[in-house]
């Protein structure tokens, strides 16, 4: 194992199982989150997120899981500085419209994107339900069950708020954009494609890509149109 | 006379090659890490000699003018690798090989030489399997072959359309594998500009770093040339733009005869010249003669319309087609050999039937067999084929006949080597199309792979111990002593007199002009006033070069004009010996052709009781004619025959 | 189909005298062009004009001109091998461009690949990661019989894809990172695919992209533009395979 986190692939195999375990959060995240579409009186999204805030499995992956964001990220980086270092004179001309996508060409901006509508992320809900609380997260009463009223936090967020719905829809896609070229990319960086499953997985990736760049899009334009 | 003993051993002819190796002398593990070789080029032969002979222990140097030895021109070789392995149960052998081979060759080869070839071919092939060649398979794992012109079984190894590439990248790895040991020194854009002998012996080379323009003395106890053939004196060839005769003929000037040089292959099916900007010519595969027929107009007005562009092949009617080869050969039709096709396509064109503007181009069309076989089969068949004829030539061979014309393929001739290897220079070894041992007058299809992995891998690892035993005191050599002083103040004068020449034309200009007399006179068809023609003219020319030649850049500097400057001049001397020796020969045998010797009815005719030897050239200086040695070739395994393919 | 004539071009190249010049873009009128020509034989009638003019030709690297060498290595209007798929620098003809064309001619840029002389570049760092270990450990003589092991013909086939390679470095021009991968798992991936490179798999990936790496190519991002742009199409699905063996020889030391 020597050396194998300074190789080039052993840097990509960080990536990948971060990334991989990113895109497996961004599913459950996802799943939680349209519960608050599906019902308007809140509790079904309160007692998920209840749930997640209560879970001691859910608490031992946090930090596991801030981890995770924070290799992805400062990896990115450090792997970006050592791939432009290897053409230190560039092209007067170059054309790679036709050789590869535009998305797969520009994770790292894709990346940062999403790093920056993150931390707003952060300070809109993490900060205020972990930290420094908010009188909007006045608790409510579910099924008997005493909680923190997240439901109110989000809906008040995006309800007649044309700035905020938006950005969250362009944090979508962007997100969408990163992994369309991410999930197969991972596949293949471990070492689990071929020629057969390079076409699947291609396809797979797509479709997760539209789920989340739609299902999170979905969220803020449901509570801007409906109320 | 001394010089030219070919040491070919006594005894039965499948007994040679045995004996041999057991009567030479052999070279101690501890005495090998003490002596040094240098091999020069690195195709198939240098590639598999170099790795060869640093996997035995001696420390070797190579050297290529390419960036990389993979690029060596073995690359470009498509069909295939001839073993007689006799896997189809076929009844091929050993002696079935060597039979085809000397038939083929036209009986102008040594049978002892052939014999030994065929012998160790089947050990080529479990080599390069070893290496991890991806030869072609059948299903059930085992290897495939494919048969190939003017044999009766099928014997022919091959990797899709790629056998030379991979065939090279092996011999490639295992010079890698030697490069990383330290065993092997590699010196890629190197270019050897002359071979340095001392107290008889050769003992080194002087070559040229092409980035730098520096001149450097390499000293070694032996001297492997494995440079290849000299196709490209006549310019348009199907060689590498860079391939050259010139450590060949370095060798010459400095006492290794030059045997045969007038037997050059003409390969019938390239893609015709365009033109005059042209460069190069590319090989089609012989393969598409087995299903493409070859044809001309019948009518003059026809393929006076066809070069005008008034009128398309499909166009012509098939009663007005003209089936050359099944009219002349209705027993081998298509598929007469090489020689053969080539000569009966030029004999159209010259009789005005040529069909593309330049009235140098004869159809080879498929409308038959996709009539006949479907469009999907010739394109399984040929897919790869019909696609890169159609990028170069932006023609769709599936809808209208390809063109083609015959083209420089293969030297057969070369530097002479008796058995072991060696040339008239004692130390100095010819290696593959370099030399001129196994092919005749004419080399059979996939046999050029054949020769130079036989002799890199399994001939002269053992021939050259029998030399180098005898050198086992000889201390490392000393590259200041005055003959390499001498050789390199030779080669420093010769690029300074060629660079000052500061002239008016380019190389490219003589280049071309030294082609069009090659072509027109020492070409497929020759005669006697074309053949002194040809010599006078090239004297002329080669004056001219030396007055008039315009060399840009720098000396110092990489400069692909002064490294091609310094090829041509030999091309014109290589060209002048290759008229000599063609005038000389007064008979038709394999791809040589000579008006003045032909049956009633226009074919080639072979005179056995003149010619059956091999003809070698001595240089005895510079505006000196050269000296003519003979070599009588002795057939006592086969019977000569005329051959007919009618 | 039948030819025309380019009647100008204009050919915008890199001018670089040798490895330590600074190097610039010079603009060259070139006049009636043959769209049969190949792009090399354009660059010869160029050179043979500018020699005429008494101007340095311009340097480039060429040798089969039938697209298997892999030495040719021209960055042709922003794309290695120029504007067409699945070719070589010589198998790329005229015809792929129209009259008046300001046609721009680099060489390859990568750190592993520096610049001789204009369009020149030292490609010996293929060479060196070959060295590493792309070859099988046999010496020649004492190797079984050809057929005494089988090999599934599907391997074999998927074998010869990855040995198609012909190093000439467009996989890395090509790559936004320069890297090296395309080629490296080329090799790994022919021999993986044999038993015969079987026996040495894990030392080889592993020697093979620590020379890589030393010798300053960047690492994959998986954009798939040297497949895109390989001139023998070799598909990235080697590179899978390369990680696979690279992980499973990292994993096991």
């Amino acid at each position: 194992m020597s050396n194998f986190f300074t190789a080039s692939i052993g840097r990509k195999f960080l990536m990948s199982i971060t990334g991989l375990f990113l895109m497996l959060f961004i599913l459950v995240h996802l799943t939680i989150n349209l519960l608050l579409i599906f019902d308007d009186s809140g509790d079904l999204f309160n007692k998920g997120a209840h749930f997640m805030a209560t879970n001691p499995a859910v608490k031992i992956m946090e930090p596991i899981l801030g981890l995770g964001f924070l290799i992805h990220i400062i990896w990115s980086f450090l792997i970006s500085w050592e791939n432009w270092k290897a053409r230190p004179v560039k092209y007067n001309k170059q054309d790679l419209s036709k050789a590869s996508s535009w998305s797969s060409r520009n994770m790292l901006i894709l990346g940062a994107l999403v790093l920056v509508f993150l931390v707003i992320h952060l300070y809109n809900f993490y900060l205020k339900i972990k930290i420094t609380g908010s009188p909007l997260l006045e608790h409510t009463n579910v099924g008997g069950v005493d909680m923190e009223n997240t439901y109110n936090l989000v809906s008040s967020l995006f309800i007649g708020n044309w700035f905020y719905s938006l950005l969250y829809v362009a944090g979508g896609i962007l997100l969408g954009l990163h992994v369309i070229h991410g999930f197969w990319s991972s596949f293949q960086t471990i070492g689990l494609n071929n020629q057969i499953w390079m076409k699947r997985l291609q396809t797979i990736a797509w479709v997760y890509a539209v789920v989340v760049a739609v299902g999170f899009s979905v969220i803020p334009l449901y509570f801007l149109i409906k109320f | 006379m001394q010089k030219l003993n070919s040491k070919i051993p006594a005894g039965p002819l499948a007994e040679k090659w045995s004996r041999h190796k057991a009567a030479i002398n052999v070279v101690s593990p501890a005495n090998k890490r003490k002596l040094e070789i240098i091999v020069v080029g690195t195709g198939l032969g240098g590639a598999s000699a170099a790795a060869s002979l640093a996997e035995l222990g001696y420390n070797v140097k190579a050297f290529c003018y390419q960036d990389s030895p993979r690029r060596a021109h073995s690359i470009a070789a498509q069909g295939g690798i001839n073993a007689a392995k006799n896997y189809q149960n076929d009844n091929d052998s050993i002696f079935r090989l060597f039979y085809d081979t000397v038939k083929g060759g036209d009986y102008r080869a040594r049978e002892a030489n052939v014999y030994r070839l065929a012998e160790v071919s089947p050990n080529i092939i479990d080599q390069c399997v070893a290496q991890g060649v991806p030869f072609a398979r059948e299903y059930g794992g085992l290897l495939d072959n494919r048969s190939f012109g003017g044999v009766l079984v099928s014997r022919t190894f091959y990797a899709r359309g790629q056998t030379g590439q991979q065939l090279l990248l092996g011999a490639y790895q295992a010079l890698n594998r030697q490069i990383s040991k330290g065993n092997v020194k590699m010196y890629s854009r190197h270019e050897m500009l002359d071979v340095v002998v001392k107290d008889g012996k050769a003992r080194g080379i002087i070559a040229r770093d092409m980035v730098t323009g520096e001149i450097k003395r390499f000293g070694a106890h032996a001297v492997v040339i494995a440079t290849g053939g000299y196709g490209n004196v006549f310019f348009l060839s199907t060689m590498a733009m860079g391939a050259n005769g010139s450590a060949a003929w370095q060798c010459y000037k400095k006492g290794a005869m030059f045997a045969n040089p007038s037997f050059v292959q003409i390969h019938p099916t390239c893609i015709p010249v365009h033109g005059s900007q042209q460069s190069k010519l590319t090989l089609m595969s012989e393969s598409l003669r087995n299903d493409g027929r070859v044809w001309v107009p019948k009518k003059l007005e026809d393929a006076q319309k066809l070069r005008e562009g008034k009128i398309g092949p499909n166009d012509i009617p098939d009663e007005d087609r003209d089936f050359y080869l099944e009219r002349r050969y209705p027993s081998y039709g298509n598929l007469v050999p090489r020689d053969v096709a080539s000569r009966a396509a030029k004999e159209r064109c010259d009789a005005g039937y040529g069909v593309n503007p330049e009235g140098k181009a004869v159809y080879l069309d498929f409308k038959y067999s996709i009539e006949r076989l479907g469009k999907k089969v010739i394109e399984a068949r040929y897919g790869n084929l019909f696609q890169m004829y159609e990028k170069i030539t932006d023609a769709d061979p599936y809808k209208e006949p390809m063109m083609i014309y015959p083209a420089i393929h293969y030297a057969m001739g070369g530097v002479w080597v008796d058995y072991n290897l060696m040339t008239t220079i004692p130390g100095l070894y010819a290696i593959g199309e370099a030399n001129f041992s196994d092919h005749g007058a004419n080399r059979l299809g996939a046999s050029a792979l054949m020769q130079g992995l036989a002799d890199g891998y399994f001939i002269l690892p053992y021939t050259i111990g029998d030399y180098l035993a005898g050198e086992i005191m000889t201390p490392k050599v000393d590259v200041n002593a005055p003959e390499f002083e001498a050789a390199e103040k030779e080669v420093t004068d010769r690029l300074y007199k060629l660079f000052n020449v500061k002239g008016t034309r380019t190389v490219d200009y003589f280049h071309k002009e030294l082609g069009h007399i090659m072509w027109d006179y020492v070409g497929m068809s020759r005669n006697e006033e074309g053949l002194k023609k040809a010599i006078s003219g090239i004297q002329k020319l080669r004056e001219e070069f030396w007055a008039d030649v315009k060399i840009p850049g720098e000396l110092n500097n990489l400069n692909p004009e002064l490294e091609k400057a310094g090829r041509l001049a030999d091309f014109f001397d290589i060209g002048e010996l290759m008229a000599r020796d063609a005038l000389l020969r007064n008979e038709s045998c394999g791809g040589h052709f000579r008006e003045e010797s032909v049956t009633e009815d226009g074919e080639a005719m072979r005179n056995d009781e003149k010619y059956a030897h091999v003809s070698i050239w001595e240089y005895l200086g510079e505006k000196k004619e050269p000296a003519l040695h003979i070599e009588p070739l002795v057939f006592e395994n086969v019977k000569l025959s005329q051959r007919s393919y009618k | 189909m039948a030819d025309k004539i380019l009647k100008k071009l204009y050919i915008k190249v890199w001018r670089q005298n040798n490895a330590q010049d600074k190097g610039r873009f010079e603009t060259y009128e070139i006049e009636n062009v043959s769209t049969g020509s190949s792009f090399l034989e354009m660059m010869d009638i160029l050179n043979n004009n500018l020699i005429e003019k008494g101007i340095d030709p311009v340097a480039f690297d060429h040798d089969c001109r039938e697209g298997i060498c892999g030495i040719c290595s021209m960055f042709i209007n922003g794309r290695p091998h120029g504007p067409d798929s699945a070719v070589t620098t010589c198998q790329l003809h005229m015809r792929k461009f129209n009259d008046g064309d300001t046609i721009t001619v680099e060489p390859w840029r990568a750190a592993a690949f520096p610049v001789i002389k204009d369009l020149v570049v030292d490609r010996t760092a293929f060479d060196k990661i070959l060295q590493a270990g792309g070859f099988v450990s046999v010496n020649t003589g004492g190797v079984p019989d050809g057929n005494a092991i089988l090999i599934s013909r599907d391997d074999a086939e998927e074998a010869m894809d990855a040995a198609a390679c012909i190093g000439c470095g467009a996989c890395v021009a090509a790559c936004k990172n320069s890297s090296a991968m395309l080629f490296v798992a080329a090799k790994v991936s022919h021999l993986a695919k044999l038993p015969q490179g079987r026996i040495e798999a894990k030392a080889r990936a592993r020697n093979m992209v620590a020379r890589m790496d030393e010798l300053g190519f960047g690492g994959c991002t998986n954009t798939g533009a040297c497949e895109a742009e390989c001139p023998k199409s070799i598909s990235i699905s080697h590179i899978a395979r390369l990680n696979r063996e690279y992980l499973v020889a990292k994993f096991s030391e």
